[in-house]
């Protein structure tokens, strides 16, 4: 049943007693004709866009925990298309046309919120490169807009103009960009994914492909074998050691990335502000929380938390350039497991095993990307070809030397 | 790790695009190479768990590649 400010109501005069769970409970069926791992965000928008515009829906996601409980709850919520590179720039923008109409297309309220994303800037040269930037978004479609230092003021009064060192000359703008409520991405693909008729199964660990003559035949999980045509494998963080089970070896390291949340105060900061001279990024929640984060902790780490000297050294970084911020008390941090690609750019692409695709590597941008990388793994699941925003992402370009790789820093994970 | 392709062999290609790009990124025990900074500049081989953070051996690089 849908969704709507009228079901709301005759819900509150009936006490709540009609509401029921957002998606089946599935039990794994014996054979499947497409099989995603991963029920995260983009495992979920998949299997959505699969079921909804590929005709397909003999189709099961298999969580390994429950859904939601993974890097699509833990992120900081943002999305943007500010990319410069070819290679990205349209993919992204892709995502967000897709964000612009998420609430309506699944019935779910996601809270998509376009408040803007601020890059500031703090010297000639980054100003440069930042015009760069913005042109390039511009000739692509998007939103961007220059703003110098008294135009920054008015928006964020805030800041640290001051600084000696890092004066802020400006900012880039983009207000489409801006925050989406994480856990609700999820949901909504879940719940719309199962009304099409797609089995979401929690609790079922992935532990080895069967790829007899070269072609994958099923997957063993802890509740079975199940049989699939094709299998696709989104799990980023995990993607190396779920595809070891099929002897695909990637081009990825997993790292972690801290974040933050303050206590909640009252309205504050207008939009998504991040800070070109250290690795520092903020935007306020709806409940006030003050959610920041800044860079990799920079060592390989499957753990799921960070160290103190990051911890030290975001914190410098937000007072450096938000001062009033040492007022405020830490609520809480968390880390989250990265896919860290040797470009920062992600795959999407067949792997040399048939029927076995692979999504990942996205690095810390895969909240932003979620819808379109559910449209383009369900194009490339469904068709057997790359989608032309996505044909980028491919295996093959490390060894053409047709990198994508936004920060120019070659095959050094922890610096992207 | 330590053992660099060839560059001038047949396959050099596809060897020098595995030793730079590819990574078996395991979860657990893991060996990678640090370097010792702010210290005797020396670069270590380091046996570290990727899950809990612990270190369970360090070893100079020389000493390693020498060994191997």
């Amino acid at each position: 049943m849908g969704f709507s400010g009228w079901r709301v109501l005759r819900e509150g005069l009936r006490g709540h007693t009609g509401w029921a769970p957002l998606w089946r409970a599935a039990t794994p069926k014996k054979q499947y004709d497409v099989l995603i791992v991963g029920g995260g965000g983009h495992g979920l928008a998949t299997a959505y866009y699969l079921a909804k515009y590929h005709g397909l829906t003999n189709i099961a996601v298999l969580e390994k925990n429950w859904v939601g409980g993974g890097n699509v709850g833990r992120n900081t919520t943002i999305i943007r298309s500010n990319y410069l590179l070819d290679g990205n720039q349209p993919f992204y923008e892709l995502s967000l046309r897709l964000w612009e109409g998420i609430e309506k297309e699944l019935n779910f309220n996601a809270m998509v919120s376009q408040r803007g994303v601020l890059n500031l800037f703090h010297s000639d040269a980054q100003r440069d490169a930042f015009r760069r930037r913005g042109n390039a978004m511009r000739m692509h479609g998007t939103d961007a807009e220059l703003l110098n230092a008294k135009a920054v003021r008015q928006m964020a009064p805030f800041l640290n103009y001051d600084n000696a060192r890092f004066p802020v000359h400006g900012g880039l703008l983009q207000k489409r960009g801006g925050t989406v409520r994480h856990d609700a991405v999820a949901w909504g693909y879940a719940r719309a994914a199962s009304a099409l008729g797609v089995d979401i199964i929690e609790r079922c660990d992935v532990q080895g492909f069967d790829t007899t003559n070269g072609r994958v035949q099923a997957v063993e999980t802890s509740r079975g074998r199940i049989e699939a045509d094709r299998i696709g494998v989104a799990v980023a963080g995990y993607s190396s050691e779920v595809m070891r089970h099929a002897n695909v070896r990637l081009p990825i390291e997993s790292h972690v990335l801290q974040a933050f949340v303050t206590e909640g105060l009252k309205p504050l900061i207008p939009g998504v502000i991040t800070y070109g001279a250290g690795h520092f990024y903020i935007s306020q929640s709806d409940k006030g929380g003050l959610v920041f984060g800044g860079d990799l902790d920079g060592y390989n780490s499957y753990a799921s938390r960070g160290n103190l000297p990051v911890v030290e050294d975001v914190c410098e970084g937000s007072m450096s350039i938000m001062p009033m911020l040492g007022r405020a008390r830490l609520l809480r941090s968390w880390g989250g497991v990265m896919d860290m690609s040797m470009d920062g750019s992600p795959i999407i692409d067949r792997t040399q095993v048939d029927g076995l695709y692979f999504n990942g590597g996205w690095c810390y941008g895969g909240f932003k990307a979620t819808p379109a990388s559910g449209w383009v793994f369900a194009h490339l699941l469904a068709r057997e070809s790359s989608h032309p925003t996505a044909s980028a992402y491919r295996f093959d370009r490390f060894a053409a030397g047709a990198m994508i790789d936004e920060k120019g820093q070659g095959s050094t994970p922890n610096l992207h | 790790m330590l053992e660099r392709p060839d560059g001038m062999q047949a396959d050099a290609l596809q060897k020098m695009t595995e030793y730079a790009y590819q990574r078996d990124n395991l979860r657990g025990l893991h060996r990678e190479l640090w370097f010792h900074e702010q210290g005797d500049r020396a670069w270590l081989v380091v046996t570290r768990n990727t899950v809990t953070h612990e270190i369970v051996k360090v070893e100079f690089a020389d000493e390693v590649a020498c060994h191997d």
